[in-house]
């Protein structure tokens, strides 16, 4: 059957297996590895996407129910060439060991900032509770969100 | 030459928390990791693994699965050329003789763990190769298993392999315990038990092999060990030089990508099919039958004297290491030799066992057997000192070993100790104490120390080697054979190659962990890149920079000990610089090479006798302290950690934001071992297959991590750094064990510490 979706800005219609999800369509039919595969079964965030704009774990969503909706990838934050000012910031503060959770850690936290634009600590970690990171314990995907968030890498 | 770099006032890049290259790839996902790879004509393979712990495999039947529509291959224990895969090191052990460790690629008559690889599937498609893999026929007869260490050495115990149970012992016996023990004014008792933990990588094991155009098998992986090459060779009966390891950046590895994983079976795949083979490992297999960290059963006895120095240590360990050997024995060694803490102890006994059990095999993960000592010997500590009302940084400041002790194997300890200075200092980063919220919320703080060796174990000889080269427009190229785990080793890499040459981060390629093109460097494991690779990066630069120079101080005049290389250009004392290419250049006239390959050689030793303590074990050790603050809420048992401070002695940090990351992220590790961890296996069936049972923390279960970094300025890696992957992991569950009793009085000896165990040694229980 047909799977549409607009991906990364783009209507796409793709063939899709009735049993396929999203993160399966995006890595193996269409080649996006900028989403990862960790656990296959929504816990870890490897896989996050922007769904109409919410975080979601695309191992848990069947291509085939997209129907039209936006799909957002790591990819899809590129600005004329540049870093987003939060990757700066990852990159900056330290935020990026092994990088693996690092595109779903993103996605999650943009997300989140669009609904809590001024966050403490302990709400942004609340926040990323559902990306785990096995590498930096943490402190510093804070102080790279909260870098960010008080606008010291040009974000306004 | 001038060692214009050796003193740290001159230090200018190494020492700088400089941009990891990267992390800049990593923020818009331009690593390609292991499966983020595709090739034409490529088929996805499967495995089968047992559903058993323990079972003779009395029929294997695979024609229905060959016979699918869109299978390419199907493997068994007959089509591997050589079926027998080494997981050995050199090394003897005490009691059971030389080590002969192997497993099968694939299950003969027997499998001995639940998720043992039974047979291989490769197919046009992942969904027909699982779907070929259920259509294999296998009847098992389950036959009679142990599962705990101690079934497994009682008389009678089924045997997991031919041979008894007992797969290594180590013994030490330095002074007269028993003497010393009765002699102490104190003498404190206690039993402790480790879990079973996984590695937990966000990335599971994963690669894609092909037959390149010159008929090189080549294999590209997620792994901690490219050396692993030979292996795959034994296994398929090739040449060593036929079949090439390719490294990728890892999505984590923590040792558990430091045995063979998915190599030989793409090696086979590839080879039987001729087609490129993909495999990725699901959480569930991966979580099923990796091998993991040893649970330990921990007895000591303690002596200490009215002045709370320890005057004797009995310590009795055995630990499980699952249906195959692996590197049990070397991890039970490193808990041998830690056994009794960065202490100077006169009498201490250890009596260390092993034992083959039909669980999941045990093997290296981060710590390697000298982080669950850590959980015993610091809790003993604590009971000591409250015993004789000391405080806990008072009782660690007496019994610190200094330079020159001896350990109870025989090694003298040659660089500085800096354990009063760490846990002074972790205990003040924890700040003014927290307010109890509510008469039943207690808070209390506890302080734990470690010490983990880096580098390998001097009998094995260990070196590294490097090759740096300048291309004509005066850009630098590193290549090593380092895997990069996340940890910054890469570009640790270029910082040292930058300070020695002069040049421009920017202007750095660096290639690492190839079998076939980078020059060899070792394994990712053992705390040992930055110290190996880091060295071997150093003495390659500065012998490259010495040949270049000579040739400077001919176009220049004077003398090459009076010339520098800074900002991609050569600089005389008197202001005059020489452009890198114009340099160049003239190598290139007069038959200068622009490139040097380096070698590093570790220092080495001959084995010791544990038992009679004759020398030295490991090159040298990285020291800690850990400090934590937590909440017990003494009605529910639920422990909150308010505030955690991990101080250790990196000698020098060569990049200062990824010496913090190792330490915030292995404290985190740790307190995920302290308070939640544990791969649930009950008669050998794993019940913790998923990341929804097995529970490793997230951003909301841990507080933020105050890295205290302390630079002694000793070490034996480049510019005196001391490895820093493996120790912040050891103290944090012995912390927080410390710190709950100081809030409740009670003292908890089994991991993890969940709020039902707080609970029951708090009464609330029966």
């Amino acid at each position: 059957m047909i799977a549409r979706l607009v991906l990364n800005g783009r209507p796409r219609e793709v063939e899709v297996r009735t049993n396929q999800t999203l993160l399966e369509l995006l890595r193996d039919t269409l080649g996006i590895f900028d989403v990862k595969e960790g656990c296959d079964e929504g816990v870890c965030g490897v896989c996050t996407v922007l769904l109409d704009g919410r975080p979601v774990s695309s191992c848990l969503v069947l291509a085939a129910a997209l129907r039209g909706r936006a799909v957002v990838t790591l990819r899809g934050l590129e600005r004329n060439g540049g870093l987003h000012p939060l990757q700066e910031a990852f990159v900056r503060h330290g935020a990026v060991q092994c990088g693996f959770c690092t595109p779903g850690m993103l996605l999650t936290t943009l997300a989140f900032l669009e609904r809590e634009p001024r966050p403490d600590r302990e709400a942004i970690r609340a926040a990323l509770e559902g990306n785990l990171c096995r590498c930096t314990g943490y402190t510093k995907i804070v102080d790279a969100v909260e870098a960010y968030v008080r606008g010291e890498l040009g974000h306004d | 030459m001038t060692d214009a770099v050796a003193t740290r006032d001159a230090l200018r890049v190494v020492g700088q928390p400089v941009v990891r290259h990267d992390a800049r790839d990593k923020v818009v996902a331009a690593t390609a990791y292991a499966a983020d790879w595709a090739l034409p004509g490529m088929l996805h393979a499967a495995v089968l693994r047992s559903p058993y712990p323990s079972a003779r495999i009395v029929r294997l039947e695979t024609k229905r699965a060959t016979a699918m529509a869109g299978v390419a291959v199907v493997l068994t224990a007959k089509d591997v050329p050589r079926n027998t895969l080494a997981t050995d090191v050199p090394g003897q052990t005490t009691a059971v003789g030389p080590l002969r460790a192997t497993l099968h690629v694939l299950a003969e008559d027997r499998v001995r763990h639940q998720g043992e690889p039974v047979a291989l599937v490769a197919a046009e498609t992942l969904e027909l190769a699982r779907d070929a893999v259920e259509a294999i026929e296998v009847e098992y007869e389950v036959t009679p298993g142990v599962f705990t260490p101690e079934a497994a050495l009682a008389p009678g115990a089924p045997p997991v392999h031919g041979t008894g149970n007992l797969l290594a012992q180590w013994r030490i016996a330095r002074g007269d315990v028993a003497k010393a023990l009765a002699g102490a004014n104190v003498v404190v008792e206690g039993e402790y038990t480790t879990q079973l933990v996984d590695a937990a990588y966000l990335e599971p094991e994963s690669g894609v092999a092909w037959i390149d155009s010159d008929g090189v098998i080549t294999i590209r992986l997620s792994t901690q060990v490219i050396e692993h090459f030979r292996d795959v060779a034994e296994v398929l009966q090739v040449p060593q030089n036929r079949v090439r390891v390719i490294g990728t950046y890892l999505g984590g590895g923590f040792g558990g990508k430091e045995d063979v994983t998915v190599e030989a079976y793409l090696g086979l795949l590839t080879l039987k099919t001729g087609r490129p083979v993909k495999m990725v490992w699901t959480r569930q297999e991966s979580l099923l039958s990796r091998a993991k960290r040893h649970p330990y059963r921990l007895r000591y006895r303690t002596g200490a004297n009215a002045h709370g120095e320890i005057v004797a240590q009995q310590i009795e360990l055995l630990a499980d290491a699952g249906a195959y050997a692996y590197l049990s024995a070397l991890v039970l060694l490193y808990s041998t030799v830690t056994a009794a803490g960065p202490y100077r102890v006169p009498a201490v006994e250890v009596d260390a066992r092993v034992a083959y059990t039909n669980n999941t095999p045990t093997s290296a993960m981060r710590g390697f057997g000298a982080m669950q000592t850590v959980f015993a010997y610091e809790s003993q500590l604590d009971r000591v000192a409250r015993a004789l009302g000391m405080d806990p940084v008072a009782v660690r400041r007496v019994n610190a070993l200094r330079r020159g002790d001896t350990l109870p194997v025989g090694q003298v300890i040659e660089t500085h100790v800096a354990i009063p200075e760490l846990c002074e200092r972790a205990w003040a980063a924890l700040g003014p104490p927290t307010a109890s919220r509510a008469p039943h919320i207690k808070v209390g703080r506890g302080l734990a120390c470690n010490f983990q060796p880096y580098g390998r174990i001097v009998w094995l000889h260990d070196w590294a080697s490097a090759w740096v080269g300048f291309e004509m427009d005066g850009s630098l190229v590193v290549r090593c054979g380092c895997p990069d785990v996340g940890g910054g080793q890469a570009s640790s890499l270029c910082q040292i190659a930058a300070e020695v040459l002069g040049v421009t981060l920017t202007r750095i390629s660096v290639h690492v962990s190839d079998s076939a093109l980078t020059p060899l460097a070792g394994t990712t494991t053992a705390s040992r890149q930055l110290y190996m690779s880091g060295n071997a990066v150093l003495k390659t630069a500065r012998e490259l920079r010495a040949g270049l120079l000579r040739v400077a101080a001919a176009m220049l005049g004077g003398d090459a000990d009076d010339l520098d290389m800074d900002e991609d250009r050569v600089v005389t004392r008197d202001g005059r610089t020489l452009a890198i290419a114009g340099l160049l250049a003239e190598c290139a006239r007069v038959g200068v090479p622009r490139s040097h390959l380096g070698v590093y050689h570790a220092p080495a030793g001959e084995p010791v006798d544990l038992a009679t303590g004759s020398g030295k074990v490991f090159p040298d050790y990285t020291f800690g302290a850990h400090a934590a603050e937590v909440e017990v809420d003494t009605e529910t048992g639920v422990v909150r950690v308010l505030g955690y401070a991990a101080a250790h002695d990196v000698g020098r940090a060569i990049n200062p934001q990824s010496v913090e990351g190792q330490i915030q992220g292995g404290a985190v590790q740790g307190l995920g071992y302290g308070l939640m961890e544990e791969v649930v296996v009950e008669n050998g069936i794993n019940l913790t297959t998923s990341f929804a049972t097995y529970l490793i923390p997230t951003a909301a279960d841990v507080p933020d991590v105050r890295a205290v970094v302390v630079e002694s300025g000793e070490g034996l890696g480049p510019f005196n750094a001391r490895g820093i992957g493996e120790p912040p992991i050891g103290p944090p569950a012995a912390a927080i064990a410390n710190a709950i009793e100081d809030a409740t009085g009670a003292r908890i000896t089994r991991l993890p510490i969940t709020a039902e165990r707080v609970a029951r040694a708090l009464g609330l229980l029966d």
